[in-house]
């Protein structure tokens, strides 16, 4: 039913056309303005906040430094409490494990609780090939199902839509899908939630196959972790007789008590609630409670490259709360579909190309270079994950990646090669520093001054003109420095004060005053 | 090479940076320490403004006042059942003496359907924790609480909280509890902000959620 993500253009061409939709800027500037007031308002009733993220990256940090001592543990503990483990390299070996456990049953639907791992695995589309339908239960999910769509933020999927746009949706295809849509829906959102209240009940009710994800996994006791606000993920983790849950391997917890800082990090960070209405925790099977068949899927689709990168390691942290997608100044102009993934934002700038791999399409590569670098995604994230250093090392690799594929060297290989040859001799310095000066005063009569009164250059000739078209570059010194040096003797001389900052008395200290005795 | 041994492989190879003899705990973790937190009555008054923040009815009663608290909640359904009477779902171990006689009583337990459940008006049931700081009930699903699904399905819940249960913060909650349980943490009745951000109460899970605090004399 919904699309996949495949086929996005590359971010500053897909950026470009979500900029000219007028009704999603303002569908997201009115939705992350509301959530980043109700975050900083939870956030600050917590007397310690620093202190609980500094021990949320901890935690991580210490699954993600002994990944598999964790995972064996988990494994052990998931089968003690009665439930069957499966691990899957990559998305299909995934996808396959759901459709046994589902086939097995002989049933031809599953009802899902959202589930960014299963979003990413494209669960719904391998269901479907096998004949399977996946009801998704959560009510943006929902929408965006319903609208043939994609989901464009990790929390509120459906944030592009309005009320107006929801009721259209539910109108036109909730009758096709199952239970229709009451003739006089009004988009009043109370309204719109009934709706999907009495289209879901017939589904929850009769589904004896659920699938879910798991906000957390403890190693020490094999108990899962759903958190959400509907209850639909209730009535999917207790009312079927067999639930698979698909767990990423970074959602790994060491202890139960790991669970107390997570859980208050989460809400806050996430819906800007001091608590969200439901969590569930079930530990293997229950007897006469709940699920009697219980399935885990340990899912690495990438997580282990993400590993082996030291410094892009810390992005298997996250905890998926988007606080970094309702502050980003990039995101809240673009929405998520622009990103091309199932993580959009600055989680998914940094996330998406370690889990693809850089360097083998123009869409993935495009990803780091999606952001300002204005850094107030790390200042919001609640394990500390440092985005911006993570972004500034993936432009690194995507550079590298692409002097790999081709050996023919760039115009900036060049220039690197030629800069390090005058850099390494004194002579050449010197002579290159002269010719830019001369070049400089010349260039200082033919340029123009910039907003705020800065002399800069005009067109540059030559390889550099792109580069220049876009950017006001700073006429060069009149004088070099070298040169400078020689003339005064390191500013000793007089001939240098006449302009300088000595002669104003101690309330402005100059630059060079301090060095000049 | 089986699945797993090929992902813990790939993950003991990715981590060639962290020498081979550290112990797991190598990454020391320090949580806050606990504030000042209020306690005794301040905490119990805490926990009844912060569930009714949440949309949730509060209604505080000495032992002998919960009986009528308990009635007037459900007072106020109208029955599904076309004969008039509402049908109350009682989880094994809640208390007697808080069920109203006017009621039929549908006991859970494993054979109760879901189809049963949906016709349900509403559910009683009691506590194993209740967080101040959050306005948090959470079910450990031990006696008078009854199966995940009871307090799921009907669109009413009654809760009974006892005022000793309340706790000021998450840690406490998470300390008490037995990690071999399923835990059902409820705050408020179900909700979406999918919409806009509105918030809106009562999706999937119960519309209302009436909490009984029981303060003893």
């Amino acid at each position: 039913m919904s699309g996949t993500f495949l086929g996005t253009p590359a971010f500053p061409t897909a950026a470009r056309t979500a900029l000219e939709d007028s009704q999603l800027r303002r569908n997201l500037a009115h939705a992350t303005g509301t959530i980043r007031a109700k975050r900083a308002g939870v956030v600050s009733e917590v007397d310690d906040w620093e202190q609980l993220r500094l021990a949320g990256e901890a935690i991580k940090d210490r699954v993600l430094r002994h990944l598999p001592d964790y995972l064996e543990q988990l494994e052990r503990s998931l089968v003690a409490a009665g439930a069957t483990v499966h691990w899957a390299r990559d998305a299909a070996e995934a996808n396959r494990i759901v459709v046994d456990v589902a086939q097995r049953h002989g049933t031809d639907e599953v009802v899902k609780v959202k589930s960014m791992a299963t979003q990413e695995i494209e669960l719904n589309e391998a269901l479907a090939a096998a004949g399977i339908h996946a009801w998704e239960t959560d009510l943006a999910e929902l929408i965006v199902q319903l609208g043939d769509d994609l989901p464009s933020h990790i929390l509120v999927p459906a944030i592009h839509r309005n009320r107006a746009e929801i009721r259209e949706i539910f109108l036109r295809e909730m009758g096709r899908a199952g239970r229709a849509a009451p003739d006089d829906l009004t988009d009043e959102p109370a309204r719109l939630a009934a709706a999907a209240r009495t289209h879901l009940r017939e589904k929850f009710l009769r589904a004896k196959v659920a699938v879910s994800g798991a906000n957390f996994a403890v190693a020490e006791t094999g108990t899962l972790t759903v958190v959400e606000s509907e209850g639909n993920g209730r009535m999917c983790l207790t009312l079927p007789e067999v639930l698979v849950s698909v767990v990423g391997i970074e959602k790994v917890l060491p202890t139960f008590q790991d669970l107390d800082v997570m859980l208050q990090l989460l809400p806050r960070s996430s819906t800007g609630e001091r608590m969200n209405p439901y969590t569930s925790t079930w530990t293997g099977v229950t007897p006469g409670d709940g699920p009697q068949e219980v399935h885990v899927v340990l899912l690495d689709n990438g997580r282990t490259d993400v590993l082996a990168d030291p410094t892009g390691r810390q992005a298997l942290r996250c905890i998926r709360c988007s606080a970094c997608l309702n502050v980003c100044p990039v995101y809240e102009r673009t929405g998520g579909h622009a990103y091309g993934s199932v993580y959009p934002g600055p989680i998914g700038a940094i996330l998406t190309p370690q889990l693809r791999g850089v360097g083998t399409d123009a869409q993935t590569d495009s990803l780091p270079y999606a952001s300002s670098l204005c850094g107030a995604c790390f200042e919001v994230c609640p394990v500390r994950i440092d985005i911006p250093e993570v972004l500034v090392h993936l432009r690194g690799e995507v550079v590298r990646a692409h002097q790999r594929a081709s050996r023919v060297p760039s115009v900036q290989d060049m220039a690197m090669k030629a800069a390090s040859w005058t850099l390494s001799s004194a002579a050449r310095t010197g002579a290159a520093e002269k010719v830019a000066g001369l070049g400089g005063r010349l260039a200082g009569r033919l340029g123009r001054t910039a907003p705020g009164g800065r002399a800069v250059l005009g067109a540059l000739p030559g390889p550099a003109s792109p580069w220049a078209d876009s950017r006001d570059v700073p006429v060069p010194a009149a004088e070099s420095f070298r040169s400078w040096w020689e003339r005064t003797d390191g500013g000793r001389s007089r001939s240098d004060n006449t302009d300088g900052g000595r002669s104003d008395g101690p309330a402005d200290p100059a630059p060079g005053a301090e060095g000049g005795r | 090479m089986s699945a797993r041994e090929a992902i813990l492989q790939r993950a003991r190879r990715a981590l060639a940076d962290v020498p081979a003899g550290d112990p797991v705990t190598d990454v020391p973790v320090v949580r806050p320490a606990p504030g000042p937190a209020p306690e005794g009555a301040a905490v119990v008054d805490l926990f009844a403004e912060r569930v009714a923040d949440y949309r949730a009815v509060v209604e505080r009663a000495d032992t002998g006042g919960a009986a009528a608290l308990v009635a007037g909640a459900l007072a106020a359904r109208t029955p599904l059942a076309g004969d008039g009477r509402l049908r109350i779902l009682v989880p094994p171990g809640f208390p007697d003496g808080l069920v109203p006689g006017d009621v039929d009583v549908v006991t859970d337990g494993p054979e109760v359907t879901v189809a049963e459940l949906d016709r349900c008006d509403g559910v009683l049931s009691t506590a194993a924790v209740g967080i101040a700081e959050t306005g948090t009930i959470v079910l450990d699903h031990g006696p008078g609480q009854g199966r995940r699904a009871a307090t799921l399905v009907p669109d009413l819940h009654v809760c009974v909280v006892r005022s000793d249960q309340v706790v000021p913060g998450v840690p406490d909650a998470v300390a008490l509890l037995d990690p071999a349980r399923p835990h059902t943490w409820i705050s408020g009745p179900s909700a979406t902000s999918d919409i806009e951000l509105d918030r809106v109460e009562g999706v999937h899970g119960p519309r209302t959620l009436h909490v009984v605090l029981l303060t003893p004399h």
